[in-house]
């Protein structure tokens, strides 16, 4: 059974008084995302990655497909009494105190009243506001609530966590411990599903990825095996300080490196360089490919022209 | 009730007691105290109309007031600030929030119309020195008052569940307006003929009945109240409000929550 199990999932939205314009915030969206594993919800703002979420939630009605989350339906009670979720810059009730509004969504989600107390105190310590858990959230910076958001996501122990966009509004501290406190549900076979759009982040801690932009998803599948698929680069080192000027006349930018000189050219270049340098009879040193990052990748999704556009096109 | 209903509900209260909504009893017992020293100073004979009219009043208007300002804001202050998806992604339905919240917000006019009631008992107390046995209407008119109250709470909480809160406090300000002439509605759509008559019917039945919630001047001259008044109020305010509470959820729950 998948954790979360999207099938063409859609949006429409509705816009204008007088004359409707309709905005189509997701397009057909297939997704599966298997048990334990800590998934990566990329895109650019506006992505539709909120849209998604939302959806999943029960906030905000789809205009087409379906979606389950454990197998059961989105709407099920028993499903939302196994998942955790963080809105984006959350906002919470700021006449409670941390510690308040826990309780109150300890009781809402029907954790055991005897030990609620204890689990309160476990999370507020998991997200280190042990010290202001009898302060009002009306006095919390944005960073605290943003711990507040993640204690109340996982204090009832929930199967699935969906965190949008968990790192916002952190330091680079707060983002250390919120890198932490994911890996940590993850040890304990929890899954998560994180929309973001801090590459560095997913490049960090997903197992896999989904690239969604315009509402359509780009691609999915684990980092490396994505940024794998990037026409690459390969850097090329031989001994001396000579260019030869077939590789000068590439255009390619040589840098000279102690005894060495080294260029970075496309793979698809590769073997007249070879070619010019074995003319020159000059010593080959190492090829080496250069790995892509994920930013290339995605770079190169949102560069691509929308699936549902190009299939229109051809037909 | 439900637990979750429960919860929502405590959770309003409390929202309310701590964005210091019953200060509005500081000016209460101010105008009720006033009203006492300056009835006992120039009225002859008519210490216990007066304060009775002005004190049952003040409480309805003081509450009315409280009602909607909140009532508008129970929903869409929730949506505006984002409160509400950490609730509904938890395994409460929607209906059970709107619940919560009707429930909530009516126990805070409750606990409002108690106090505000003791300041009523004491500025009567004060200036005719003596409680007599028809004194027992006011509790009448004060019950019939929170009725009021709860129709409103719903009437706002519906408009909530749609309206901005600008709006939602015109469509329930002017419910409450008409509403108290409700009887003149009906007694004007009875004077009327053909489509007049069944339009003017309509929404004489369509507003809330509060000219039959209001009994003040009655009580304050020492009239009784017939019991079975008592009873059909009772039935009429909680079918009203079952009815606009259940519209609101209707609409709540094909909401979508932008």
């Amino acid at each position: 059974m998948h954790a979360i199990e999207i099938l063409g999932l859609q949006k429409t939205y509705n816009a204008g008084f007088w004359r409707k314009r309709s905005k189509q915030a997701l397009r057909p969206l297939t997704l599966a995302v298997e048990e334990g594993e800590i998934f990566g919800f990329l895109g650019p703002n506006g992505a539709g990655k909120t849209t998604t979420l939302k959806i999943l939630m029960g906030l905000v009605f789809p205009t087409g497909g379906s979606a389950r989350i454990l197998g059961l339906e989105l709407q099920d009670p028993r499903m939302k009494a196994q998942i955790g979720f963080l809105p984006e810059q959350p906002y919470f009730y700021d006449h409670l105190t941390a510690e308040e509004l826990l309780l109150y969504y300890g009781q809402l989600s029907g954790v055991d009243p005897k030990q609620l107390s204890r689990r309160v105190e476990s999370v507020l310590e998991q997200v280190k506001l042990s010290n202001s858990g009898n302060v009002q959230l009306r006095k919390f910076s944005k960073g605290m609530l943003q711990r507040v958001g993640i204690a109340q996501a996982i204090l009832h122990d929930p199967k699935v966590v969906f965190l949008d966009e968990p790192m916002s509004g952190l330091d680079p501290m707060g983002r250390r411990e919120v890198r932490g406190l994911i890996e940590d549900l993850k040890a304990r076979g929890k899954t998560v599903f994180f929309s973001t759009h801090i590459l560095s982040d997913a490049e960090a801690l997903c197992d896999r990825v989904g690239i969604i932009h315009q509402g359509e998803l780009r691609g999915v599948g684990a980092v490396a095996k994505l940024t794998a698929g990037v026409h690459g680069k390969v850097e090329i080192v031989w001994q001396g300080a000579t260019i030869p000027a077939g590789i000068r006349s590439m255009g390619a930018e040589c840098r000279a490196a102690g005894e060495t000189m080294r260029v970075i050219v496309p793979e698809e270049i590769q073997d007249a360089v070879l070619e010019a340098l074995r003319r020159e009879r000059l010593r080959l040193i190492s090829v080496v490919p250069v790995r892509s990052s994920l930013e290339d990748y995605f770079v190169a999704q949102l560069g691509a022209p929308l699936q549902s556009e190009a299939v229109s096109v051809r037909s | 009730m439900n637990s979750r209903v429960f919860h929502i509900a405590t959770n309003t209260f409390r929202e309310a007691v701590r964005d210091r909504v019953l200060y509005n009893l500081i000016g209460f017992a101010l105008l009720m105290s006033a009203a006492a020293v300056l009835v006992g100073q120039v009225s002859i004979q008519i210490e216990r109309l007066v304060v009775i009219n002005l004190g049952l009043t003040a409480v309805s208007l003081f509450g009315i007031v409280i009602a909607i300002f909140i009532g508008i804001g129970l929903v869409s202050k929730e949506i505006d600030k984002r409160t509400l998806y950490t609730v509904l992604s938890r395994p409460v339905r929607r209906w059970e929030f709107i619940a919560g919240k009707f429930f909530g917000l009516s126990g805070t006019l409750v606990v409002n119309t108690f106090f505000m009631a003791i300041g009523v008992f004491g500025a009567l107390a004060y200036v005719s020195h003596h409680f007599v046995s028809s004194d027992i209407g006011i509790l009448v008119a004060l019950y019939f008052i929170v009725l009021q109250f709860v129709i409103i709470t719903a009437l706002a909480l519906f408009f909530s569940s749609f309206s901005t809160p600008i709006f939602s406090a015109i469509f329930a300000f002017w419910l409450f307006v008409i509403g108290s002439f409700a009887q003149d509605l009906r007694n004007f759509a009875a004077m009327t003929h053909g489509v007049t008559r069944w339009l003017a019917t309509g929404a004489a039945y369509l507003v809330p009945n509060f000219s039959a919630l209001n009994v003040i001047t009655q009580v304050a001259h020492g009239e009784p109240v017939p019991h079975d008044l008592i009873v059909l109020n009772t039935i009429y305010a909680l079918v009203y409000s079952m009815a606009v509470l259940s519209a609101a959820v209707l609409i709540f729950e094909r909401r979508n929550l932008k």
